[in-house]
């Protein structure tokens, strides 16, 4: 572990973790792709759309990241967001004034979920992937059930406008709302990162007992990576209902397209290795990647397949280089 | 080779308290309230038909857990196998093309073709060292990117003959819930009573401890997987029995995948590797089966299905971890 290395840990030079070298190459090799493929990324305002329909990915990522990082799974993210935008929908019912505290509201539903998941897996000792493929089941379930079938009410302009609308700047023309709260986030979660919270969270995923005997607060922080997962979902629910409007399909598949996205910036399964950047490196790529194929004229069946071998290719690549004793299973 | 083993040596699990007995001491449990509260609107849950229809559901997934119970045993799990099932449908159907005599090649050709996915899942697992959610997720995007590209509906056509294996029974058992309970006895007596068997308990139990003892974990690892794509195989074969021809989407719509996941584990089988068996997943495969029908015959809505399943699933793995833990 790098980061249990007293000589390296106060470099004020930002180094690069453990397998994020390679994602930024693969990042860098296909922007410079998308120019040469589409007209349409021959000035930043194709890059800031890209980003813009790759922000929730990328936020979930980040949440996704926490969790990964100590050692567990959430699969339970895309049908929170199902969830979340449906509620959304239904509360806000096309009322203007309701938005204020709807977003809140969806917040705090979010963070109560990743409670609800981290508490079940820290506390009853349930396998994180159990306790979140449960809630899976139920949030879909307990959605549609409230619903009755199909999402009803519409989202206001207001909550509509974050995910939707930009503000102008000079030379880089319109930046959209979303890229700017992913920026935001990017930069919290660095310093969350750096800060001692976060380092116990990759030590946690590294080797729990240890940080056990040193006298951390495993459970505590784990049940903090729930929750912050679900706060990711929420974010990025109030940005998808922005873009992509009410139905009951926003958040289908989206938890193994994030595990995808994030295990594809290097970060281990099983816990203790990976960066966050490189996280959301790996969902951007992932993007990018859908990006460049659609303007290759490649979709459909195609894609999936290409992301299914760019995975394992990823995955196999980042094994190779690792030294074999570190093959723990990570399944808590 | 069993008289040869020693009382120690055999899965552990057989002696933290039986998570067995509890699985079917709760179906039984399970089982009395369903003919309660349909008796109490006027229903038999338990008659011909309700029998017939728990064991028709419990067949397509009680073979594809038990090939995911091998897996998971070994510490891996299998996401590809949803749409393998769906890719072997269209095999089976489309070699048989309606023809009687074309049933033995076509059932062999699905079963090599399972078999070939599970060989690249395992090799990719053992020799390539992927995490086995990826390298699973990774196969089941590929056999999805091959089924969207060349299928947009039911393909194929399952003769006459073939269709007797879904439909005929005997008495209120169908057939074939007879042959998916058969393949179980077989994968019981290969787990419980076989060296590779035991080997499987060993590699879940802890991989390095497995290798330093002379055990080659990668076949074991890759043998688990082939088992677990060719029960898959069987499991596409069997439903392309039951529609008369190949559907592409048949084992995603079901959700095969962690549905069979969750049968396992249902069952008292550990999502970590080491413990448990088949007999608890088939228990695990009868209780998710009767609760899906207990809920039709009271005309409860799909959804509120799914938010019990969920927190059966919770609540069962947590009062296994807990029973762990007072030991």
């Amino acid at each position: 572990m790098t980061t249990t290395d007293p000589a390296s840990r106060p470099s004020r030079l930002p180094r690069l973790a453990d397998g994020t070298a390679p994602v930024l190459a693969v990042l860098a090799v296909l922007l410079v792709a998308l120019a040469f493929a589409g007209p349409a990324y021959s000035e930043p305002a194709g890059y800031l759309a890209l980003l813009k329909r790759a922000a929730p990915l990328m936020i979930l990522a980040i949440g996704q990241y926490f969790v990964i990082v100590s050692g567990g799974f959430d699969l339970s993210v895309g049908s929170l967001v199902t969830a979340e935008v449906v509620i959304a929908a239904r509360l806000i019912d096309g009322d203007e004034a309701a938005t204020l505290w709807v977003i809140p509201f969806v917040l705090g539903f979010g963070a109560l979920v990743g409670l609800v998941n981290g508490l079940i897996t820290t506390r009853l000792l349930v396998p994180s992937f159990i306790v979140t493929l449960g809630m899976l089941l139920v949030l879909d379930g307990a959605v549609f059930l409230w619903t009755g079938g199909s999402p009803r009410g519409a989202l206001s302009e207001a909550f509509r406008t974050i995910g939707r609308e930009g503000f102008d700047v000079p030379l880089l023309g319109q930046v959209p709302w979303s890229v700017l709260l992913l920026a935001a986030l990017v930069a919290a979660a660095v310093l969350f990162m750096r800060g001692g919270t976060g380092r116990m969270l990759v030590a946690i995923g590294d080797n729990e007992t240890a940080v056990r005997l040193g006298g951390g607060h495993v459970e505590r922080l784990r049940t903090l990576a729930f929750v912050l997962s679900g706060l990711s979902a929420a974010v990025a629910a109030i940005l998808l209902g922005g873009f992509a409007g009410v139905s009951a399909q926003v958040g289908d598949g989206l938890e193994f397209r994030v595990i995808t996205a994030v295990v594809l910036g290097g970060v281990v399964l099983g816990g203790g290795r990976g960066s966050v950047v490189a996280a959301m490196a790996g969902a951007l790529t992932l993007e990018a990647l859908f990006s460049l194929l659609n303007l290759l004229g490649i979709s459909g069946g195609l894609e999936s397949a290409v992301q299914g071998v760019i995975i394992i290719a990823a995955v196999a690549y980042a094994a190779s280089g690792r030294s074999v004793f570190r093959t723990r299973k990570g399944t808590s | 080779m069993s008289v040869a083993v020693e009382p120690g040596v055999r899965p552990q699990w057989t002696r933290l308290g039986n998570p067995v007995a509890a699985v079917y001491g709760a179906l039984v449990l399970l089982l009395v309230l369903g003919s309660v509260l349909v008796a109490m609107r006027g229903g038999v849950l338990l008659d011909q038909g309700g029998i017939l229809n728990i064991l028709t559901r419990s067949t397509a997934l009680g073979l594809v857990a038990i090939g995911q119970t091998m897996v998971i045993l070994t510490g891996k799990l299998d996401l590809s196998v949803a749409y393998l099932i769906g890719l072997c449908s269209l095999i089976g159907a489309e070699t048989m093309a309606g023809d009687p005599g074309m049933i033995l090649p076509a059932v062999l050709l699905t079963l090599a073709c399972a078999a070939g996915v599970g060989l690249l899942n395992g090799l990719v697992v053992a020799k390539l060292k992927v995490n086995a959610f990826i390298a699973t997720l990774g196969t089941a995007l590929i056999i999805r990117g091959y089924l969207e590209n060349g299928y947009t509906g039911p393909s194929g056509q399952v003769p006459r003959v073939f269709q007797h294996l879904g439909y005929d029974r005997i008495g209120p058992v169908p057939v074939s819930a007879l042959l998916m309970l058969a393949l179980a006895g077989l994968a019981w007596w290969f787990l419980a009573r076989t060296r590779p068997g035991y080997h499987l308990y060993a590699v879940g139990g802890d991989e390095e401890v497995a290798r330093f003892s002379g055990i080659r974990t990668d076949r074991v690892v890759i043998t688990a997987h082939v088992l677990c794509s060719v029960a898959a195989g069987l499991a596409g074969l069997f439903l392309a029995s039951r529609l008369g021809s190949g559907a592409p989407w048949v084992g995603t719509d079901a959700g095969y995948d962690l549905e069979s996941i969750a049968a396992v584990v249902l069952g008292g089988t550990l999502l970590a590797g080491g413990r448990g068996g088949v007999a608890g997943t088939i228990g695990g495969v009868l209780i998710l089966a009767t609760l899906d029908t207990t809920f039709d015959e009271l005309g409860v809505t799909p959804f509120f299905k799914d938010v019990v399943r969920g927190v059966v699933l919770i609540v069962a793995v947590a009062l296994y971890a807990r029973r762990r833990m007072r030991r």
